[in-house]
C-alpha cells in the first residue's frame, strides 16, 4: 500500500490509496433446511490521484500489479473532473465501537442452529410456511492512506440474521419477514421469530379494501420501502447542488411536520452503518437533517462539498468499488410519543403498510412513491382485520409528511442504515381492485 | 501473479479426486471502465481490473462455496469449499447429466469497445449530454456508461474445461427537468454484447428524452383504478421478464409443492395466441452465451406455448429434483457468487394484430411505454413506465406522469387479449436475483393489450 502510495505520488500531485478486505461467511437455508455455506474472501484497493488538477481513479483486485494500477489512474486522469479539494491530512477520528471480536468465536455450528431455530419456531406456528433464512457474519478491514499524511484504518464486524416465509394457499401467496443486523454477533432470535409470528397472525385472513384516499400507517419496514429512497437522493448535497432536489434551497424553512426530525448518524456504538471516517478518511458526525421539521443540512462529500462551498460531512462513501460520492451513513428517524396500538386504534378505515413492492420506481427525486401492498393490513374500527391484496399505494412524501397524523414511539433498526418508529399519515391514497 | 490460464491447470488437478460429488471452480479475469456525467460535469471516470476465483463443492445435496482475488493454497480453498459442503449435507446429491466439455469459445464482435479510444467514447457521451442539458428547461442529467471485457475458464470435477469471453458495453441517459419546484425525469438504458455499436448514434433519442422530462412538468397524473393498458414492446418485454420469467425459474419452485402445482407443465396461462420464449442462443443479445455457468450448453426454451405451460429454466440440480432436462440456465453475476437459475433473452412471440387495430376500440385506456423499473413477488408484479399516455376513442391522447402497473400474473396473463406484429428486443435492462444484480439480460415482445389493469395513481 505505502509503495503503490509513493509511486502515485511520483506520477501525480496528489495520491489516495485505499484498501478494503474483507472476509464474509453466509449460511443459507432454503425449503426449511440448511443448504449452501460460503466462505467469500475479498480485496480491493483503489487509487485516486490528482494530475494537472484533475482527478485520476482505478481499482484493483491485485495487490501487486501496482504498475496498472497507476497506469490506468494516470490515464483517466486526462479526462477526470477538476479536482476542487484536497485530501485530509492525518486527523484524529471519533472513538466509535464497530468491532466485536466475539464474532470471529461464532462457529458454522452455531450459525447453522441459529437459523433453524428460527425457522422450527414458524413452522411449529404455520406448519406450511417455507422459510428461506440466512445468518451471515463479515469482517471487514479498511484502510486508507493520502500523499497529505492523511491516515486511517478500522476493523468492523456485521453479523445479520433473516428469515423470508412464504405460505401458499392455492395462488393466494402471502410473503413474510424480519432481518436484523448488528456488529454484534446476534445469537438471541426471539426478536425477529416474534415480529414475524405477528405477521402471520395478523395475515391470517384476507380483506377487503375500497379505492380512495385513508388512513395509513407506515411501519419501518413500509417507511423503508416507501420513504428511504425519496429522503436519501433529497438530502444528498449533489443533487442539491445540481437543483434537482426538491428541498435544495429550502434550508431553514419548515418543509415537513414539526415532529419530525431525522439526522445521519454514523457514530453509535456497535451498528453496521457507523465508523470512524468515510471512505475519504473524512471523520464521521452527526449531521442534523431535518430539525423539528426544517430543512437543516445536506449530505457532503470532499468534491461536493468544495463545489458547493461547503465543508464535508463525512459522508464520501463508496458504492461497489466506484468513487466517493455522498451517501448516508445511517438515517435515524426521531421517535414521537404515540404507540403503534393508539395509532391503529384510530383508525376507523385504514391500512398498516409493512411492505410496498416496487414503490421507488416513480419520480423518486420528486418525492413520488407508488407501490403495490406485499404486505399490509386492513384497519377497521380501531383493529387489524386481515391482510390486503391486489392494493396499490401511492402519495408524495412531501405531501404526506407535511402534517402527519402522529409519529411512533416503536423505533427500531431496519437493516444496517435506517431507524425509525412508524409514521401515521391522516390520508393517503389506495387504489384496488 | 500468474495469469488465469497458469492457474487453470493447477486448480483443475486441486479439484480432481476430492471426496465430494462434484466440485466446479470458475477463473474470471477482466477489465471495465465507467464514465459518468451529472449535469454539464463529468462526474468519474475510472478504470477497474477484477481477477479472481471460486470453487463450488456439493455432497450429500449440500453446497459449499469459496471466492477469492488471491491464487494462493488453492487445495485449501477447495478442501473448504468440501469440508462446507459435507457440513450441509445431509441428503443425496442430485445434478442432471451433461457431457463434459473442453472448448475455447470463439467470441464473435461487432465493435470492440475496448479497441474506442476512451477520448472518443468521451466524445460521444458529451454529445449526447450537451443535447440534453442544452435543451430548456433542463435543470440536469445523468448520464452513466459502462464497458467490461471478461474472461471465464470453467472447470469441473468430471473433466470439462470451456474458457468464454464476453465483453458487455451498456448506456443510461437521464433528463431531469424542474421548475416550481416540480421534478420529474425521464430516461432509457441500452446495452450490446460485443458490440460498441450499441451505444452509438442517439442524438435523437437524447434530444426526445429532454423534450419528454420538460413535457412531464406539465403532464397530469392518471387517476388511479383498472384500465385496458397497451403497452410496448420494451414495456411488454419488462412485463414478461418480471410477471412470467421469474415464475418459470424452477428454483423457485422445484421444492415447493405449492408451487409446482400452480406451475404444472400443461396448465393454461392465456390465450392460444401466446407463446413465451426464452432463449441464450440468439447472437449479439446481451443475455446471450454458448455455455452457463454450470458448464451446460445454452439451448432455446418455450415457456408457453399456445396458451399453456410447457417448460421452465432449470440449473442442473433443479433440473434433476424435478426430473427434467437442464436448459443451461445457471447463471452468476461474477466470480463472487454460485450460479443461479436465471433468464437469459425472454420475448413474447409476435402475433397479426397491428397496433392501429389494437388501440382502434379502446374508449379510454392507457398507452404505458418505455422501462423504468419492475419488481416481482411470485404472483405480484409491479413493473413501472417510463412514458404514458391516454388512449381516447381509439387515439392516443394527453401525455401522463409516469405510471406504475400492478397486478397478479395469472389474471394478467389470461387478460392478454392482443398480441402485435411488431417484435422487438430491448437491450437495456439488468436483472437482480439472490443479491446478485445487474445480471446482462434482454427482453421483448411485440405490443400487446391487456383489457384490464391496475394502475396506481392519485
Amino acid at each position: 500500500m505505502e509503495e503503490i502510495l509513493a509511486r502515485a505520488s511520483k506520477a501525480a500531485e496528489e495520491a489516495e490509496v485505499f484498501l478494503v478486505t474483507s472476509e464474509e461467511t453466509p449460511v443459507e437455508f432454503e425449503t426449511n433446511r440448511l443448504k449452501h455455506i460460503q466462505s467469500k474472501q475479498n480485496s480491493t484497493v483503489a487509487l485516486r490521484i490528482i494530475k494537472n488538477g484533475r482527478i485520476g481513479y482505478a481499482t484493483s483486485t491485485r495487490l501487486d500489479d501496482i504498475e496498472e494500477l497507476i497506469s490506468n489512474a494516470l490515464a483517466t486522469a486526462e479526462f477526470g473532473t477538476e479536482a476542487r479539494f484536497t485530501l485530509p491530512p492525518l486527523t484524529p477520528y471519533p472513538e466509535i465501537k464497530i468491532f466485536n471480536p466475539d464474532i470471529e468465536k461464532v462457529t458454522l455450528e452455531q450459525m447453522a442452529e441459529l437459523g433453524q431455530g428460527m425457522i422450527d419456531i414458524l413452522t411449529r406456528h404455520t406448519p406450511e410456511l417455507i422459510c428461506e433464512a440466512r445468518v451471515i457474519r463479515t469482517v471487514t478491514d479498511v484502510t486508507i492512506i493520502n500523499s497529505h499524511g492523511g491516515q486511517a484504518d478500522y476493523k468492523q464486524s456485521v453479523f445479520i440474521a433473516a428469515i423470508e416465509g412464504q405460505l401458499i394457499r392455492d395462488t393466494d401467496m402471502l410473503f413474510v419477514g424480519e432481518h436484523q443486523s448488528s456488529c454484534h454477533p446476534l445469537l438471541e432470535i426471539d426478536d425477529i421469530t416474534r415480529r414475524v409470528l405477528q405477521q402471520l397472525e395478523w395475515a391470517r385472513e384476507n380483506a377487503p379494501v375500497s379505492t380512495k384516499s385513508m388512513p395509513v400507517v407506515f411501519t419501518p419496514h413500509g417507511i423503508v420501502s416507501a420513504f428511504a429512497g425519496p429522503l436519501i437522493a433529497a438530502f444528498n448535497g449533489k443533487t442539491v447542488l445540481e437543483g434537482a432536489s426538491p428541498i435544495g434551497k429550502k434550508q431553514g424553512q419548515l418543509v415537513f411536520d414539526k415532529r419530525l426530525s431525522l439526522r445521519d448518524d454514523p457514530t453509535i456504538d456497535y451498528r453496521p452503518g457507523s465508523s470512524p471516517c468515510d471512505d475519504e478518511a473524512v471523520p464521521s458526525e452527526v449531521t442534523p437533517l431535518i430539525a423539528e421539521g426544517k430543512v437543516s443540512n445536506f449530505l457532503y462529500d470532499l468534491q461536493t462539498a468544495a463545489l458547493a462551498n461547503t465543508r464535508s460531512t463525512g459522508n464520501g462513501h463508496r458504492n461497489q468499488g466506484g468513487q466517493p460520492s455522498p451517501a448516508p451513513g445511517a438515517f435515524v428517524v426521531t421517535p414521537g410519543d404515540t404507540s403503534f396500538d393508539d395509532m391503529v386504534r384510530d383508525i376507523k378505515e385504514g391500512l398498516v403498510v409493512e411492505q410496498l413492492m416496487g414503490a421507488t420506481q416513480g419520480n423518486v427525486l420528486g418525492g413520488d412513491f407508488s407501490g403495490n401492498v406485499l404486505l399490509g393490513y386492513k384497519v377497521e374500527g380501531g383493529k387489524i382485520i386481515g391482510r390486503v391484496k391486489d392494493t396499490m399505494v401511492s402519495g408524495n412524501i412531501y405531501q404526506l409528511l407535511k402534517h402527519v397524523a402522529a409519529i411512533g414511539s416503536d423505533t427500531r433498526w431496519i437493516g444496517g442504515f435506517l431507524s425509525t418508529p412508524s409514521i401515521y399519515c391522516s390520508s393517503v391514497s389506495v387504489a384496488s381492485r | 501473479m500468474a495469469g488465469i490460464e497458469a492457474i487453470s491447470h493447477q486448480l483443475a488437478e486441486a479439484i480432481k479426486g476430492q471426496d465430494a460429488d462434484y466440485v466446479e471452480a470458475r477463473l474470471t479475469e477482466g477489465e471495465s471502465s465507467s464514465i459518468t456525467y451529472r449535469g454539464r460535469k463529468l462526474e468519474s471516470i475510472g478504470r477497474n481490473t477484477a481477477t479472481g476465483g471460486n470453487v463450488r463443492a456439493l455432497v450429500k445435496g449440500g453446497w459449499g462455496f469459496v471466492c477469492f482475488n488471491d491464487f494462493d493454497n488453492l487445495p485449501e480453498k477447495v478442501s473448504l469449499a468440501v469440508n462446507q459442503a459435507r457440513f450441509v449435507g445431509k441428503e443425496t446429491s442430485q445434478l442432471a447429466p451433461i457431457e463434459p466439455a473442453v472448448e475455447i469459445v470463439p467470441s464473435t464482435i461487432g465493435e470492440d469497445p475496448k479497441a474506442v479510444p476512451l477520448a472518443e467514447k468521451k466524445q460521444l457521451l458529451d454529445e449526447y449530454n450537451d443535447i440534453i442539458c442544452g435543451y430548456p428547461k433542463i435543470q440536469t442529467s445523468m448520464v452513466s456508461y459502462s464497458d467490461s471485457h471478461r474472461k471465464t475458464i470453467f472447470l469441473n470435477s468430471a473433466g470439462s474445461r470451456i474458457e468464454q469471453e464476453r465483453r458487455d458495453t451498456a448506456l443510461r441517459l437521464a433528463a431531469i427537468a424542474a421548475s416550481n419546484g416540480e421534478v420529474q425525469q425521464a430516461g432509457i438504458s441500452l446495452g450490446g454484447l460485443n458490440d460498441f455499436g450499441a451505444v452509438r448514434g442517439l442524438h435523437s433519442q437524447a434530444e426526445q428524452l429532454a423534450k419528454r422530462a420538460v413535457d412531464l412538468l406539465s403532464a397530469p397524473q392518471v387517476k388511479g383504478g383498472e384500465y385496458t393498458v397497451v403497452l410496448d414492446p420494451i414495456l411488454a418485454g419488462v412485463f414478461t421478464h418480471e410477471a412470467f420469467g421469474h415464475l418459470s425459474e424452477a428454483d423457485f419452485v422445484y421444492e415447493n409443492d405449492s408451487l409446482r402445482e400452480i406451475m404444472t407443465l400443461g396448465k393454461t396461462f392465456g390465450e392460444a395466441h401466446l407463446n413465451i420464449v426464452d432463449t441464450a442462443t440468439l447472437p449479439g443479445l446481451r443475455g446471450s452465451y454458448k455455455y452457463d455457468d454450470e458448464g451446460v450448453p445454452a439451448t432455446k426454451n418455450y415457456l408457453i406455448r399456445e396458451g399453456k405451460l410447457v417448460g421452465r429454466l432449470h440449473s442442473r440440480e433443479t433440473a434433476a429434483k424435478m426430473n427434467e432436462k437442464p436448459t443451461g440456465n445457471a447463471r452468476a453475476i461474477n466470480y463472487r457468487h454460485p450460479p443461479i437459475v436465471r433468464m437469459t433473452n425472454t420475448y413474447i412471440e409476435p402475433s397479426t394484430t397491428s397496433f392501429g387495430d389494437m388501440i382502434g376500440d379502446i374508449k379510454e385506456g392507457v398507452y404505458a411505454k418505455n422501462w423504468y423499473g419492475g419488481v416481482t413477488s411470485m404472483e405480484m408484479f409491479t413493473f413501472s413506465a417510463g412514458e404514458a399516455y391516454m388512449i381516447r376513442n381509439g387515439k392516443i391522447a394527453e401525455l401522463l406522469r409516469p405510471v406504475v402497473l400492478t397486478g397478479n400474473v395469472f389474471n394478467t396473463l389470461v387478460h392478454i387479449d392482443a398480441i402485435g406484429n411488431d417484435l422487438d428486443m430491448n437491450q437495456g435492462g439488468g436483472c437482480g436475483k439472490g443479491g446478485q444484480s445487474p445480471l446482462p439480460c434482454s427482453n421483448g415482445s411485440p405490443h400487446i393489450r391487456i383489457s384490464t389493469c391496475l394502475i396506481g395513481g392519485r
